[in-house]
């Protein structure tokens, strides 16, 4: 089986994000990228199907400019076996992505789509849900468990009543978690192997599909700053303006 | 020209910060209470860098090493320069002279280096020979095919934990325009060799857990199948395979000169006094805004004197500049971050004052500042010689 693993290039998780002066959306020069964690959970997750030899070939995939190529060898040194590379400087959207994922699919036939539950810089949480809807194929969002058992996989979801366990019939499209895995760092020799493993580019237009905004982003600010909180000197003064100020009691 | 850094040169930067910040930090407290570095310790340290292909990453592919040029090589040795010294060198990166190995040499040293089997050291210095290093007193002199060394050499780094010396020693004199010049010859000298022993060195201000030795030869017998390259010419085997050391202290002293950089920023951006957080003062931010180019600075004679080794033109000076910038450059910025911080600086409780008096040794091993300015000065003068 073929495992096709999207990932994404997003600010690295540890910079503190600044919105443009323009309000036209967040300051990505000079700020140091990474690829998306979850991302990395999804392509660690593929890469030990294949060790433990349930998967034949993992193909990572990324959709955006040049420079997002950096995420696809980052995959391929912790282990995937060759890369896509989808080159476009437009605006992409979930939609527009989850598009370009099928088409991939479509030309790739892998039995599964193992991906991040969503990417922290949009935070949308779309793109996996759309393709298995756009593919016709089963769904498995929010895993912390992936266990392939011949047609089928049986997962385990985090929701927020606690751990659904699920049967998938497979081909089927499954978004992870943060506790499905720890995601290794990539060792010299394979570090050293990446550059030689294959990647191929295409576009949006090569792949037929029409990645035209959806959404029109209006104005992307700063959330608005905390006021300060208030000591109360009793319980009954808490009480009174949980009721009456905050009106969130009674 | 092109400052930026390729994909893999990023990809080892983020495996080593990584596994710096997971397998090394951890101990470093341990390491500086107990001026020790528990052998288990290093073991375990040893094996995840041979898992991870760090180890030996200076050797060449062909050889088992990690097959690095010159800039990953200097990238890796910045984020290993991080973490305490004691630590980092369990992530051995063989001495390049062992590149000169041959015979039975390359099975009985080189490779169980590289494989991390055996652990290599290098004896240069001795009490009356330092900076003038071919003034030693430490001589082999030829007895059948047997050499018969006697001697003393003292500041030998990790003599204490290696299994055999890469030993410099005088084997005659000849005459030159300048009078007369010991000719040297390198050797490999098991520990255990009759005739050789490994005392305790001196307790020293840096590097805590990482220990120098006195290492003391009477009348050891050697065959002459254990010398290290061509006999008479150790200076040429030191030249061909050392010159790149200074470029991993300078490299070294850039990582750490980072780390502390980083504490004094975030501690200048969340400390408030007065107020107000102390960053917000003008005497506090010029002084990160000196340190950030001071270590800029400092970073690119360092990647640019690797790069230039890289492509073939390095000379002796591009390592001498790097070399005297980062070592220096570290014992201000170290000093400035103390400042930064006050009283909290000083305390072990945060990896500054280590730092700090890790910072003095670098200005003085592998080459003091005034020898590396020595070289630099002498190229720029030699033209004008008649």
């Amino acid at each position: 089986m073929k495992v096709l693993v999207p990932v994404k290039r997003v600010i690295d998780a540890n910079i503190k994000v600044r919105v443009k002066a323009d309000n036209s959306g967040v300051e990505t020069a000079n700020v140091k990228m990474a690829m998306n964690p979850f991302c990395e959970i999804a392509v660690e997750e593929a890469v030990r199907m294949k060790e433990a030899g349930t998967v034949e070939e993992v193909i990572a995939v990324t959709a955006g400019p040049s420079q997002c190529q950096e995420s696809l060898r980052t995959a391929l040194a912790m282990g995937a076996d060759r890369a896509i590379m989808i080159e476009t400087d437009e605006v992409l959207e979930p939609l527009g992505v989850a598009k370009l994922l099928k088409a991939v699919v479509d030309n790739e036939g892998p039995g599964m789509v193992i991906m991040g539950k969503q990417a922290i810089d949009g935070d949308n949480n779309q793109t996996g849900q759309m393709l298995s809807a756009l593919l016709g194929w089963s769904q498995g969002a929010f895993t912390s468990k992936i266990e392939v058992a011949g047609d089928s996989v049986n997962i385990v979801r985090e929701v927020d009543a606690g751990l659904q366990s699920l049967t998938l019939k497979m081909p089927a499209v499954v978004t992870v978690d943060l506790r499905l895995n720890e995601p290794r760092y990539a060792s010299l020799p394979n570090i050293m192997k990446a550059k030689k493993k294959p990647m191929d580019t295409t576009t949006p237009a090569d792949l037929g599909v029409d990645i035209t905004p959806r959404v029109n982003v209006i104005s992307v600010g700063e959330p608005p700053a905390r006021e300060a909180g208030v000591i109360v000197p009793d319980v009954a003064t808490l009480v009174d303006k949980l009721r009456n100020e905050a009106k969130v009691i009674s | 020209m092109d400052f930026g850094l390729n994909d893999e040169h990023r990809m080892i930067v983020e495996s080593v910060r990584s596994f710096v910040e997971e397998e090394l930090y951890p101990h470093e407290e341990e390491v500086e209470a107990t001026d020790h570095a528990r052998p288990e310790l290093i073991e375990q340290i040893k094996q995840k860098s041979l898992e991870m292909g760090f180890y030996a990453a200076n050797m060449p592919e062909s050889l088992g090493g990690g097959g690095l040029d010159t800039v990953s090589l200097t990238l890796l040795e910045r984020e290993l320069g991080r973490a305490s010294f004691a630590l980092q060198y369990a992530v051995a990166r063989p001495s390049n002279i062992l590149q000169a190995c041959t015979g039975d040499q390359i099975e009985n040293y080189l490779l169980p280096t590289i494989r991390g089997e055996k652990v290599d050291c290098l004896a240069m210095t001795e009490p009356g020979a330092g900076s003038d290093v071919r003034s030693m007193k430490c001589k082999a002199e030829k007895d059948g095919d047997d050499y018969v060394i006697n001697g003393i050499k003292h500041f030998i780094s990790h003599a204490d934990v290696a299994d055999y010396v890469i030993l410099f020693a005088a084997t005659g004199e000849e005459e030159t325009p300048r009078g007369p010049k010991k000719l040297i010859t390198t050797f490999l000298v098991d520990m255990g060799t009759p005739g050789f022993e490994v005392k305790t060195g001196y307790k020293s201000v840096s590097h805590r857990g990482y220990h120098n030795s006195v290492l003391e030869f009477d009348n050891c017998r050697v065959p002459a199948s254990q010398v290290l390259g061509e006999a008479d010419h150790g200076f040429d085997v030191a030249n061909e395979w050392l010159g790149a050391t200074r470029l991993s202290v300078a490299a070294m002293c850039v990582g750490r000169a980072q780390r502390a950089f980083e504490i004094a920023t975030e501690w200048a951006a969340t400390r408030v006094q007065f107020g107000k957080p102390i960053g917000k003062n003008q005497g506090v931010s010029f002084k990160l805004a000196d340190m950030a180019i001071d270590i800029e600075a400092a970073e690119l004679l360092t990647l640019k004197a690797a790069w230039k080794l890289d492509q073939g033109t390095a000379v002796d000076q591009d390592f001498a500049m790097a070399k005297v910038a980062a070592t220096e450059m570290l014992a201000r910025v170290s000093d400035e971050a103390i400042q930064i911080l006050g009283g909290m600086g000083l305390m072990a409780d945060l990896p500054l004052e280590r730092i700090w008096r890790d910072a003095r040794v670098e200005r003085i091993w592998d080459g003091t500042s005034e020898i590396q300015r020595h070289i630099i000065s002498r190229s720029l003068l030699r033209p004008f010689e008649s």
